[in-house]
């Protein structure tokens, strides 16, 4: 089955002062896919993550996101491309003035036609199909536990149907079970919604159960990108160490 | 994608039912145009069998499929046969999803409370806020006192580096503005000294109000804007960053650590920032008499040790510990005040700065009643 490329990384240097972070980078993610970032921490995986959203920019190189070069991209053409990702931060960002179904609700209000009703309807479904009770909508962000927390701001992140999830670090803070359920809600998610998802983890099991490529970064450059299996063919001490100590 | 031209809900009426037809690939942000359609069909066809025909549609979004499932649930509620066309297998798994996860009777609004409600949950939470307070207060008074007993416990570190911090950053900044205090009062006096030929009397006026009123004041309302703020602030993130939490399971006591030594730094540096600030507004002053009224600087500073007596500036400078204990105090209660979220930060800086001056206003009130009535 063709499938389209929908991210595009290519030649991606970054520098912070005389930090050299990215030396060259070359990798491409296909439409729904599950793919994953993987590296040592430090490695500068949640910089490229935060580079292909646009928020960080790259010295040189070339990034292109569903057809278009985001270095290049107006600003008119830039807030289309938001509109057609999720993102949920490592430290879910929810806006903590805003109770729970306000945050979903909140691109809904801001970028469609829809009477509150309808918003209402979505709010509630989006709050269901994350797994959290519909109560919860009510709370604030300081009211509910952290599970909870990342299920609003991964609401907050589908509210508007995207083509593209990015999760940066989404398993870290979660107890097993959650962080198993989380797996099995994205691979879902997926299916349901031909998601394309790209992701930061450290989380060994949650690499195993939900990636269907990745790339690994380390020193500056990308050791490695395929599947698992390709992945754990590549001799760089840093797989080694991570998938084998890993899994004892 | 779903082009805002092509979405449209056609409407065909058929032998024994009506066909809504969905055309063009509507993305949830035309789904409105869909939603106002549907409106405007029921009008006609609410007690009509009816089709929804969705064969045109190769993927369907959630707020499009909340829509449908409503209204296939209105027409069900009514006894009413509800029709569907072949669909995609990805429409049709968007639909059964949208079907098990909906909750149309949800509701997030807030629950309205009444009048008693709201004046006894208020009065409760004053009464609460009154009680923290005088909590606070508790805690660093004793804090306050242990550490005069026990001087090597003091914080020194940090307390120097809260007198350079809030003090000596603070000095050009109060030293220009009460040199402009200076200037602005003295010229707005001698013009009006000049009409009597009173011009001695500047010195009076200025050495008094300055060393008295001005110069405390002044720097008690820049310090409030300046440190007051930024203790709330600063004390407010680290108490949602859990920094205070961490502290205390090192066995670190906020208080010792946190609020004594911003008390203490201020204290001493209040007097000696007013003292600044006093000479400054005099040479402001005397520089507006010298050019608008010709009075040299010499005889400016004879008449000014005549008539301005030492228990002026005395006054003045005993205001100072008493004003930056009320800031500080103010400042870094609001900050323990920050609860677990952002706006809370903005709303208790800013009380901090609007609620130490006016605690600044009413002490220097005080003041000046109790130094009257004692002949001063």
């Amino acid at each position: 089955m063709h499938r389209n490329t929908i991210i595009e990384v290519n030649n991606v240097v970054t520098k912070f002062g005389k930090n050299l972070v990215h030396d060259g980078l070359n990798l491409h993610v296909n439409e729904g896919e599950i793919y994953g970032f993987l590296g040592p921490s430090g490695c500068g995986k949640s910089t490229l993550m935060r580079e292909i959203i646009m928020l960080e920019t790259i010295k040189s190189g070339s990034i292109s996101l569903l057809g278009h070069k985001i270095e290049k991209v107006r600003r008119r053409a830039a807030q289309k491309i938001r509109m057609q990702w999720g993102v949920l931060f490592q430290s879910n960002a929810l806006f903590t003035s805003l109770t729970v179904s306000e945050n979903i609700a909140l691109s809904l209000q801001e970028y469609t036609k829809l009477s509150e009703e309808e918003i209402k309807d979505i709010v509630a479904f989006k709050i269901d199909i994350v797994g959290l009770k519909q109560f919860d909508g009510t709370l604030y962000p300081s009211e509910i536990s952290g599970g909870m927390k990342k299920k609003a701001a991964l609401a907050r992140a589908l509210v508007m149907d995207p083509k593209i999830l990015f999760l940066d670090e989404p398993t870290s803070g979660l107890d097993p079970i959650s962080a198993r359920e989380f797996d099995t809600l994205i691979l879902k998610l997926r299916e349901l919604l031909n998601l394309s998802v790209v992701m930061v983890s450290h989380d060994l099991t949650s690499i195993h159960n939900t990636l269907d490529r990745m790339a690994v970064i380390d020193n500056k450059k990308i050791v490695a990108e395929g599947t698992l299996e390709q992945i754990k063919q590549i001799h760089s001490p840093f797989i080694e160490r991570f998938f084998n100590e890993g899994l004892r | 994608m779903g082009s805002k031209r092509k979405v449209r809900l056609a409407i065909k009426h058929e032998t024994d039912f009506v066909r809504f037809k969905i055309l063009g690939e509507p993305r949830v942000e035309c789904v409105h145009i869909i939603a106002g359609e549907l409106k405007i069909a029921l009008k006609e066809f609410a007690e009509t069998t009816i089709m929804w025909d969705l064969s045109d549609l190769k993927q369907m979004d959630s707020a499009l499929a909340l829509l449908i499932v409503k209204d296939i649930q209105r027409a069900e509620n009514s006894e009413i046969e509800v029709l569907l066309s072949p669909m995609e297998p990805d429409v049709e798994k968007m639909l059964a999803m949208a079907k098990k996860h909906a909750h149309f009777e949800s509701s997030f609004e807030p629950q309205k409370e009444g009048l008693l409600q709201a004046t006894g949950e208020d009065s409760i939470k004053r009464l609460k806020a009154l009680g923290s307070f005088l909590g606070f207060f508790g805690e660093m008074s004793i804090i306050f006192f242990h550490s005069f007993y026990h001087l090597g416990h003091m914080r020194w570190k940090e307390t120097t580096f809260e007198i350079y911090e809030s003090g000596i950053k603070a000095l050009p900044i109060i030293i220009l503005t009460m040199f402009l205090i200076g200037v602005v009062v003295a010229y707005q006096s001698a013009a009006q000294l000049k009409i009597y030929g009173a011009n001695i009397f500047i010195v009076d006026m200025l050495g008094i109000s300055i060393l008295r009123e001005l110069a405390p004041m002044l720097t008690a309302i820049i310090i409030a804007g300046r440190s007051g703020s930024s203790y709330a602030a600063q004390i407010g993130v680290m108490k949602i960053t859990e920094e205070l939490d961490a502290m205390r399971t090192m066995g670190f006591d906020p208080y010792a650590f946190l609020v004594l030594p911003r008390m203490i730094a201020l204290m001493i540096m209040m007097p000696i920032l007013i003292f600044f600030a006093d000479i400054s507004g005099v040479i402001g002053g005397m520089l507006i008499a010298k050019v608008e009224l010709g009075l040299s600087p010499s005889l400016f500073l004879e008449r000014f040790v005549e008539v301005v007596k030492v228990k002026h500036f005395w006054i003045g400078i005993i205001k100072g510990p008493f004003f930056a204990l009320l800031i500080a105090t103010i400042g870094i209660y609001r900050g323990l005040q920050v609860k677990n979220d952002t706006q809370s930060i903005g709303f208790n800086t800013t009380k901090a700065v609007v609620e130490s001056i006016f605690a600044v206003i009413i002490c220097d009130a005080f003041f000046s009643i109790v130094f009257t009535n004692l002949g001063y």
